[in-house]
């Protein structure tokens, strides 16, 4: 299960919104499991149907990752036309088995999230802690 | 001295859950040969048809080697080596 609070789950909605039709993508570091540090990142590709991380962004985030202890904890993105659920693309592509993979579609306001484990995908379920709760 | 290979979690079943390991080389390719007679198998994870995959970044310090010479970009002893799978997908 995905335990992730409200304003982190804004964030991503609002990411994914603007970048529309555009596919948004990015990484939310925590410990322990734990989401807590949102980091939207560019889509290299800028495409409606393929995100990819650019390359120096990516080694800066997972360097700042490693000096502060963090993970990967969420890897999102989003899809613009179609379900929040992860495509074949998304499945070859999954490196990070410890991250929930989390799909927000624009098209269908749906936010999902799975772990993708040696190209096998499984949905989980999802925890919105709300604020002053 | 050798050169620090930093190894992103999907590839440490090659390396014995090690997140860096040492390797020896002039040029990324001689490193990643390395790195294969160390942890066999990791090669075909990093280099296809002789080029680095295209889903795989390769780093020399602070620079993706893309921008320099590829696998044929020198490397000296002292310097660091990351790699990152690129995160991608459709």
């Amino acid at each position: 299960m995905l335990t992730i609070s409200r304003e982190l789950v804004d964030q991503i909605i609002a990411h994914a919104t603007a970048d529309h039709p555009d596919e948004a993508c990015g990484v939310i570091a925590g410990r322990a499991g734990v989401p807590e540090r949102f980091v939207p990142m560019e889509n290299a590709e800028r495409s409606p149907t393929f995100y990819r991380f650019d390359s120096m962004e990516q080694f800066r985030v997972w360097r700042d990752m490693d000096d502060n202890d963090e993970e990967p904890v969420v890897i999102y993105h989003s899809h613009t036309a179609t379900e929040a659920y992860p495509s074949r693309t998304d499945v070859s592509y999954a490196s990070e088995p410890h991250a929930h993979y989390v799909l927000y579609s624009t098209a269908l306001e749906q936010f999902r999230s799975f772990r993708i484990v040696d190209g096998v995908i499984e949905e989980e379920d999802v925890k919105i802690l709300e604020p002053g709760v | 001295m050798a050169i620090e290979v930093r190894i992103p979690t999907i590839l440490r079943t090659y390396t014995d859950g090690a997140k860096a390991v040492d390797a020896s080389g002039a040029t990324i390719e001689e490193l990643i040969g390395d790195l294969e007679a160390r942890h066999p198998g990791i090669k075909a994870r990093l280099v296809e048809n002789d080029k680095l995959r295209r889903f795989v970044n390769v780093y020399l310090n602070d620079e993706d080697v893309r921008f320099l010479g590829g696998l044929g970009t020198p490397v000296s002893d002292g310097d660091t080596v990351t790699v990152l799978p690129a995160v991608a997908g459709g």
